[in-house]
């Protein structure tokens, strides 16, 4: 069993990494996006975002104030062994990643609104689990920013209206959003499944590095389709017009009942925050998210 | 146009702002969120004087993270706020204390604008999460007024040398960029329905 307090350490060194540095993907992607405005307000806002990246990292703090609420996906490897413990240990290491590098304390009770002071509380860090063939555990850290959090739209879309219905939902979703969710934006799509599912893989597939394809080809076409779509929208980077509206669209799809169709929209801001690493049975730590 | 303006910002400067220009601040800057508004007003209403001199001074809608260091306070992120929050007191305090430059981002209402136009004062949009950005244009934390509102709803006095880029969106002529990308967004809505194959 590996150490509870190595996955401690990790989680302290994974949200540090991920609030401090965006993955290349995006860098790269805000890149492009420069080139591709022609406004010299579109042109100044991408400017300041490719700035702010470069001091954050080079000033090791926070890419934004917001450093959202915690959030992990965790794929244990049927041949990792015991997770017993790994949760505490996750919790602890959020608190000293509060302290430690800091993060906003952004942890509040629904209804009082009281801040817990530590980014934890009733289900918080929020922990999604898979299983996976493998000996290893692979933990994303994922902050999530409350702005593009809040641009989230769920509808039951009628099964008649098929595909037409999705991309119209989708597309009435972003134009709502407007500026809101500072774009250019990644956006999430889910489709099928039960209503909690959809929502759940809309924001799955925002894990995706931005330029990869479904692999099923109808889904990859369904993503390249309103892409283009939502960049002839003209709201552009933070709702002040141009030519790049978001970075990409993910998808993924589940089975659903042949009485349904379930569609879910969750929104990524530029600074979308992720950090991967893998930890095996042996302890070795590898990191995946941030090549060196 | 892009311009390099130092506080305290004359009239005459402030009505030269159109929408589209970009500015580069020098100066003193205050930040004010809803709790700071409110305060504010209410002082005015009793007679009583700000802290600080607003006239011709630039408001930012921001809750920063600080930390103290060796004794001073240091701007750690500084990002701005959403500020339709803020158009509740807007207008009010626009005309109470005349500055000359509110910042934030998503734009305001028709109040504001409105005001805008009759007391001079423009609205300009901070890239929003560009906090290391804005933080690293502040030189010192002048002070700090209201305190016990909390660090983010405090009033934080700033000295900011180049503090930007900040896009004018809303000028003291009546022109809102928000409202013309919104209806840009909205002419453009038929093209973009069709090319999906989605009627309307
Ligand atoms: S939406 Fe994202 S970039 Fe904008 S303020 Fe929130 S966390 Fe920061």
């Amino acid at each position: 069993m590996v150490d509870v307090k190595r996955i401690e350490d990790l989680t302290v060194d994974l949200l540090r990494l991920a609030v401090i540095e965006l993955p290349k993907d995006v860098k790269e992607a805000l890149e492009r996006a420069k080139e591709r405005e022609t406004s010299d307000i579109a042109k100044a806002n991408l400017s300041a975002i490719l700035e702010n990246i470069r001091l954050a990292e080079s000033m090791r703090r926070p890419v934004c104030q917001d450093t959202g609420l915690i959030v992990f996906f965790l794929d244990v490897g049927y041949g990792f062994g015991s997770v017993s413990g790994i949760p505490e240990a996750i919790a602890k290491g959020t608190k000293r990643a509060t302290e430690e590098i800091p993060l906003r304390p952004n942890a509040v009770h629904p209804i009082s609104r009281k801040n817990s002071g530590d980014n934890t509380g009733s289900y918080v860090p929020i922990l999604n689990w898979s299983y996976v063939e493998g000996d290893y555990l692979e933990i994303t850290a994922f902050p999530k920013g409350g702005g593009s959090e809040n641009m989230t739209f769920f509808s039951m879309v009628k099964p008649g209206e098929g595909i037409a219905g999705i991309k119209r939902f989708v597309i009435d979703s972003v134009i709502s959003s407007g500026g809101q969710p500072c774009p250019p934006t990644i956006i999430g799509v889910g489709i099928g499944g039960t209503a909690d599912l959809a929502l759940k893989l809309a924001k799955k597939s925002l894990l995706r590095p931005i330029g990869q394809r479904h692999s099923d080809p109808e889904i990859a076409k369904l993503e390249e389709d309103l892409l283009k779509a939502i960049n002839m929208t003209g709201i552009g980077p933070m709702g002040l017009g141009g030519n790049v509206t978001s970075l990409d669209v993910h998808a993924e799809y589940a089975h659903c009942h042949t009485a349904s169709l379930p569609v879910a929209v969750n929104t990524q801001c530029w600074a979308a925050r992720r950090a991967t690493a893998r930890v095996y049975r042996d302890g070795r730590v590898e990191i995946l998210s941030h090549g060196r | 146009m892009e311009y390099r303006l130092k506080t305290p910002i004359s009239e005459s400067d402030v009505r030269k702002l159109k929408i589209g220009d970009i500015v580069y601040v020098t100066g003193v800057m205050v930040t004010a969120r809803d709790q700071a508004h409110r305060r504010a007003l209410a002082l005015h209403k009793e007679g009583k004087p700000l802290p600080i001199d607003l006239r011709g001074g630039v408001i930012f809608h921001c809750g920063p993270v600080v930390r103290k260091k060796d004794g001073e306070w240091e701007m750690v992120a500084a990002g701005p706020t959403t500020s339709t929050r803020m158009e509740l007191f807007q207008a009010e305090f626009i005309e109470a204390f005349r500055p000359s430059i509110i910042v934030g981002k998503g734009g305001m209402g028709p109040r504001t604008a409105e005001a805008m136009k009759k007391f001079g004062a423009v609205y300009c949009d901070f890239t929003g999460g560009a906090a290391v950005l804005a933080a690293k244009a502040v030189e010192r934390v002048r002070g700090v007024e209201w305190f016990e509102l909390g660090i983010p709803e405090a009033m934080w006095i700033l000295e900011v040398k180049d503090f930007g880029p900040l896009l004018v969106t809303i000028d003291s002529h009546g022109n809102s960029h928000h409202a013309n990308v919104a209806k840009a967004v909205e002419e453009n809505k038929p093209r973009v329905y069709s090319m999906l194959g989605v009627s309307k």
